[in-house]
């Protein structure tokens, strides 16, 4: 296992695990990020896991108090991280949560199923049972709060972002882009071609967990019908 | 407690952000200008994790309904209370039912209001930062607006020492004679610091001159999420498609039509653009009070000079904590 460290910012850097998406390198990076959070080190702030490397914020004035004068904050951050990584054994397999997420495709929900079905040269329903069979991976977080950048979408229903994004995507929404799909847990503008809608909550901030997923998750939707979803919803409420 | 009789452009209760949710895509939030938010705590006897207001070009009308501490740090957008001008970056005794105003502008471009003891606002996620998209934090969530009252909490011993000395009950306030000396919170011109950024190699070499060369103008769909820049288009030597990862505030981006973007308090947690450079922090005050419309010069400056000048400048903030301490022991 090799790592890289790099500047993000002056009080940041990141470590690089990877130059590539892939399943493997996402396991180390939750390694990694849930071995540092675990250390309760003074002069760390706050992990970002992403793709292919973690961010990591400190507090260079704790920093500052520690380190010599004539090393600089950064030099005694990666001299410590190093130490640490070095320890994590990256054997142990860490087991991720499966969470299925019920959809309910099509209609109001999802305007442009018809158009990612076209597009395919499927029907409508066949993008559904598409979409709903893939075993789908969280590989990281960001863009909005609980937003999960999936990995494992079939080609078969891959659909280009729309031309004009639209201003307001009602929270909850399924949607494809490119090779992606993914839900917006909040309200948001954005150009993802949106097939359908869940009922379940995926931005929790009065939660324990203020997401309903994390980066490593793995994921399924479960196709319901209308009448499933007013229930769900109400159930939630 | 205080009243909001009239919003103005947008105020928001913010602080230093929320630190420990970025994760979760979390955005950070907190105050533009963490400089004058620090200072203007320091004043009134908070530490610096008290929530302040963000008030931006076009200031609140403000009603205190009891005695208060206020502080007021940050770019000059006139305050006045009862209608006379108030100073900048010291300790101001307000009494109850005086009226705090905002007139004619002068510089900079937000201003934050410290109180003695803080505003009482619901803490989420670790923090008291108005997350506005999400609705959450700060007060209800949302900007305020018209009506809004915001409740007090305990004042701290030094406060109601540096309150006590400045009291005078005959008068609708009183300033204090001292402030924090001007270096600290004021740049000398609009220069700003930059360290090169993660992607800096791959941009070709007429972009790597341009950046540190021609000025940007800070556009008018800037907001708290990011300055869009106009200027010299910066581009790559080839095209590569990037992985996204985690920015932070200050970080330089340039999307495909190669005008550059500079992430601010409330940019989301990861990005997919290039990063030319990424502000030192020791100048992200400066960005914090640019307005739409002016010009900006970037000036290159080492890694490693950006995190000594930034300790000093953290060393410095410190001395004046003690030595506000001190003097009111």
């Amino acid at each position: 296992m090799k790592w890289r460290f790099c500047p993000l910012g002056d009080q940041a850097l990141l470590i690089e695990l990877g130059d590539q998406i892939s399943s493997e390198t996402q396991q180390h990076i939750q390694m990694f990020s849930h071995f540092l959070e675990g250390q309760r080190l003074p002069w760390l702030k706050e992990c970002i896991p992403a793709y292919t490397n973690i961010a990591v914020f400190y507090d260079i004035w704790k920093v500052s108090q520690l380190c010599g004068k004539d090393q600089l904050p950064y030099e005694f951050v990666c001299a410590e991280l190093h130490e640490l990584l070095k320890s994590v054994d990256i054997q142990t397999h860490l087991s991720s949560r499966k969470i299925d997420i019920p959809v309910c495709y099509g209609g109001e929900f999802g305007p442009d199923l018809d158009e990612v079905a076209r597009l395919n040269h499927l029907t409508p329903d066949e993008v559904i049972t598409i979409h709903a069979a893939g075993d789908y991976l969280v590989h990281m977080i960001g863009f909005a709060p609980g937003f999960p950048f999936i990995g494992g979408m079939s080609e078969k229903i891959a659909a280009p972002r729309r031309k004009s994004p639209r201003l307001q995507i009602p929270a909850r929404t399924v949607g494809i882009a490119g090779m992606q799909t993914g839900v917006y847990p909040i309200e948001t503008p954005g150009g993802w071609q949106l097939i359908g809608r869940t009922p379940i909550e995926l931005f929790t901030p009065e939660g324990e967990m203020p997401t309903l997923l994390r980066a490593g998750d793995r994921i399924q939707f479960k196709p319901i019908s209308f009448e499933e979803y007013k229930q769900l919803e109400a159930e939630q409420s | 407690m205080i009243e909001i009789k009239k919003p103005g452009l947008l105020t928001t209760v913010q602080d230093l952000g929320r630190t420990g949710f970025q994760k979760y895509g979390v955005i950070a939030s907190g105050v533009m200008d963490q400089d004058a938010h620090k200072i203007a705590n320091m004043l009134v006897g908070n530490n610096e994790e008290q929530p302040t207001l963000e008030m931006t070009l076009i200031g609140p009308r403000i009603v205190f309904h009891e005695d208060c501490l206020i502080s007021l740090c940050g770019g000059d957008i006139g305050p006045q209370i009862n209608g006379q001008k108030v100073r900048l970056w010291r300790p101001i005794w307000v009494k109850a039912k005086s009226e705090l105003t905002f007139g004619s502008y002068k510089e900079g471009c937000r201003t934050y209001l410290a109180i003695a003891g803080g505003f009482d606002v619901e803490v989420v996620m670790d923090s008291y930062a108005t997350y506005l998209r999400a609705h959450i934090g700060g007060h209800k969530g949302r900007a305020l607006q018209k009506g809004d009252q915001l409740s007090l909490k305990e004042k701290s011993r030094l406060s109601g020492k540096i309150m006590d000395s400045l009291k005078q009950p005959d008068k609708p306030f009183v300033e204090a004679q001292w402030s924090i000396p001007i270096q600290t919170r004021r740049p000398s011109n609009q220069r700003i610091r930059v360290i090169e950024g993660k992607q800096f190699s791959l941009f070709n070499k007429d972009s790597k001159i341009a950046l540190f060369s021609h000025p940007y103008k800070v556009a008018s769909q800037s907001d708290r999420m990011g300055y869009r820049l106009s200027g010299s288009a910066l581009a790559l030597s080839e095209e590569k498609e990037m992985i996204s990862e985690a920015v932070t505030m200050g970080t330089i981006q340039v999307p495909p039509d190669g005008q550059p973007i500079i992430l601010m308090a409330d940019r989301q947690t990861t990005g997919g653009y290039p990063k030319i450079g990424q502000v030192a922090s020791i100048d992200l005050h400066v960005l914090a009070q640019t307005k739409p419309g002016e010009e900006v010069y970037f000036e290159k400056i080492s890694f490693a000079a950006a995190q000594r000048l930034y300790i000093q400048k953290e060393q410095r903030l410190y001395e004046y904590k003690k030595s506000i301490q001190i003097k009111y022991r």
